[in-house]
């Protein structure tokens, strides 16, 4: 019977076609992450193991690592929370099935970290501390991280923004006028190509301060692709498009800005990605090198006191800093490309 | 028939003649258009029809002032034209609607680059409903069907007001049956919305002052058409137009009373004709390439 009641829908489904393989490859794993809500606990019990390990590794020296302690015990007490509420809150459920188990994994992956450093000691020390380690380190040094952290952000955003407009601007003027075009072309692909680090010597020599040298090298580093994208998106513009505004009595400053720029808009937001990612690239050799504050310099620094639990606190400060300015990106790009095909929701 | 002022819209093309430089190699320039002239009277709704590269839309391209010809003018009224403007709306086989911008924004976006958006806003309302498209406010092109797709460019040519309205294949891609229904309702766009058709083509979205709103406006048309039947159900007269170098050939009148009944024998006797002659033609134009 309930193969019958089953049938129906499949095969309303398939009557749909092309969408039938989306919409099986949508039900399918939902279905089967209801069926077995055990998934749910993926993450307390890694939690559990951990704090086992870390219980197990630390008996002796129990005033070690407290606040990984003390983490790993939020995360278990978060998992069990969660677990209790899931079944009234439809969204929290959906983020628990799909991020549940990957998560879960990220925590025993602390187990393991643990056992292979403070445990067994296979890696040598200083160099490898375990993630006890580090996490006390981030906390204890905190005041500094967050001014680090603070500095690599401000240093970020003038770079980026400065590289973003300036790369708009030469990248319209570049793909809309072909006599633009012709002189500005060779000279963004002959300068373009350079990476911006190639020019630290030279910026630290010429600029009256290292803080503004660093900017203006990550917004050379943003500038070229954020240029290059736009340019090709503006000049690839359909003509019929083009075409099809003229008739309806549209001037130039129409056919730029309401035109070409939205039809470049995914060209566009392309290139602010790679400027993105050429800008931490930049960001951080310029603030190991140059600037005496960020990020980039505090790793630095704290290798030169061979503290390397400072150096992976640092690092993974960055990783959550750079990736967040990620996904803050994608989210703009799916706000501003909504009308796109592959990325509506609605 | 013909409305006071209306003979400001008429169109008038003579001896037109257009040619490209086939791109690469430095070869002669081939002739596309050679000596081209004709007239369609104000209000009226003329059909082109050819073989496939023949010049028919290089034609309407010369009209709607996208290119310019290499030599003979073209007038509106008294006016030459010189360029693109409002006055003349064009669409294509395909809708060409702006991706990023809703159903809405579509329509709008002549207003918009005329910069007269805020006076004519409420103008923006009637043409939705006047192509029965009031539900897709907020869509997003992709989301039509193509002949939805193709109500919004009609839509967005047409809030202009333009004075000649040229549609190149424009029902060209679209299955038979919304085919013919469009055709119902780009005479329903052209007539402006006369009560008769009207009530017929859409009465539920035709109100009494959409009808006064278009009494008084009827639009020139020139219809560039690969579909014999459309030519005759929609227009009062028929170019031919013959390939290398494009001319027109011949010209029929359609004197048959609106609205037309597609198996009617007058229509399928004019249809006959017309299938005669162009298969006459036809093998002549074969002839000559050969030679
Ligand atoms: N932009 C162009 N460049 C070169 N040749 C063109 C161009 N546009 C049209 N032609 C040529 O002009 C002739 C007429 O084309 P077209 O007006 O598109 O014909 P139709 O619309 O009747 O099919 C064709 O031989 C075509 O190759
Ligand atoms: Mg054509």
């Amino acid at each position: 019977m309930t193969n019958a009641l089953e049938e129906l829908p499949q095969r309303a489904v398939a009557a749909n076609g092309h969408r039938a393989g989306a919409e099986n490859g949508l039900v399918a794993p939902a279905a089967t992450a209801k069926s077995r809500p055990h998934t749910l606990l993926l993450v307390p019990v890694a939690a559990g193991i951990a704090l086992a390990i870390h219980f197990f590794i630390t008996r002796h020296q129990l005033s070690a690592g407290q606040y990984y302690w003390l983490f790993l015990f939020i995360v278990l007490g978060a998992g069990l929370v969660g677990a209790a509420l899931y079944p009234f809150f439809s969204g929290l459920r959906e983020r628990m099935h799909n991020l549940s188990a990957i998560f879960a994994a990220a925590i025993l992956l602390l187990g393991l970290w643990e056992v292979i450093t403070s445990g067994l000691r296979l890696l040598p020390l200083p160099y490898f501390p375990s993630p006890a380690a580090i996490l006390d380190s981030m906390i204890n040094d905190r005041g500094l991280l967050f001014d680090s952290t603070w500095h690599s952000l401000m240093m970020l955003m003038n770079g980026y923004v400065l590289g973003v407009i300036v790369g708009l601007i030469s990248g319209v003027c570049i793909g809309w006028s072909s006599s633009i075009r012709y002189w500005g072309m060779p000279v963004l692909k002959i300068v373009g190509p350079i990476p911006a680090t190639a020019w630290i010597p030279l910026a630290m020599v010429i600029s009256p301060s290292t803080a503004v040298s660093s900017a203006a090298l990550i917004a050379l580093a943003v500038w070229f692709p954020v240029t290059m994208l736009t340019a090709s998106g503006i000049s690839n513009t359909r003509a019929s498009y083009l075409d099809v505004a003229r008739t309806f009595g549209a001037k130039e400053s129409y056919l730029i800005f309401r035109v070409a720029i939205p039809a470049a808009m995914p060209n566009i937001f392309i290139g602010l990605f790679m400027g993105l990612g050429a800008s931490f690239l930049t960001l951080v050799v310029a603030e190991s090198v140059g600037v005496k504050s960020g990020l980039g310099w505090y790793v630095s620094w704290a290798q030169g006191w061979a503290e390397y639990g400072k150096v992976y606190a640092a690092l993974v400060i960055m990783a959550g800093f750079f990736s967040s300015l990620m996904t803050l990106l994608f989210k703009v790009r799916d706000i501003v490309l909504v009308w796109q095909k592959g990325i509506i929701k609605w | 028939m013909v409305t006071v002022g209306a003979e400001t819209s008429s169109l008038r093309v003579r001896e037109v003649t257009k040619s490209f430089r086939p791109p690469g190699n430095g070869a002669a320039s081939r002739l596309a258009l050679d000596s081209i002239s004709l007239s369609i009277a104000a209000g009226e709704l003329v059909a082109i029809i050819g073989p496939s590269g023949c010049g028919k839309s290089t034609l309407l391209r010369l009209i709607a002032g996208l290119d310019t010809p290499d030599s003979g003018e073209i007038t509106i009224g008294f006016e030459q034209i010189s360029g693109p403007s409002a006055e003349r709306g064009l669409v294509f086989q395909d809708p060409n609607l702006f991706p990023w911008l809703t159903v809405r924004r579509n329509i709008e976006a002549g207003l918009v680059a005329r910069g007269v958006l805020q006076e004519k806003r409420d103008e923006v309302q009637k043409f939705m409903e006047l192509v029965g498209l009031d539900g897709f406010a907020d869509a997003y092109p992709h989301h039509l069907s193509g002949g939805m797709a193709q109500r919004v460019a009609l839509a967005r040519a047409l809030i202009n007001h333009p004075k000649v309205l040229l549609l190149d294949e424009p029902l060209g891609a679209l299955d038979a049956f919304t085919r013919m229904r469009m055709q119902d309702e780009v005479l329903h766009l052209w007539r402006g919305g006369r009560a008769e058709r009207a009530v017929r083509v859409r009465p539920e979205i035709v109100s009494e002052k959409l009808l006064r709103l278009w009494q008084s406006r009827r639009t020139t048309m020139s219809l560039v058409t690969h579909d014999i039947d459309e030519a005759i159900y929609m227009s009062d007269r028929i170019m031919v137009m013959s390939p290398r170098p494009g001319r027109i050939e011949w010209t029929i009148p359609v004197e048959l009373d609106r609205p037309r009944d597609r198996s009617s024998a007058d229509f399928l006797r004019l249809r006959a004709e017309i299938l005669e002659h162009l298969h006459f033609a036809g093998k002549s134009a074969s002839g000559n390439n050969g030679s």
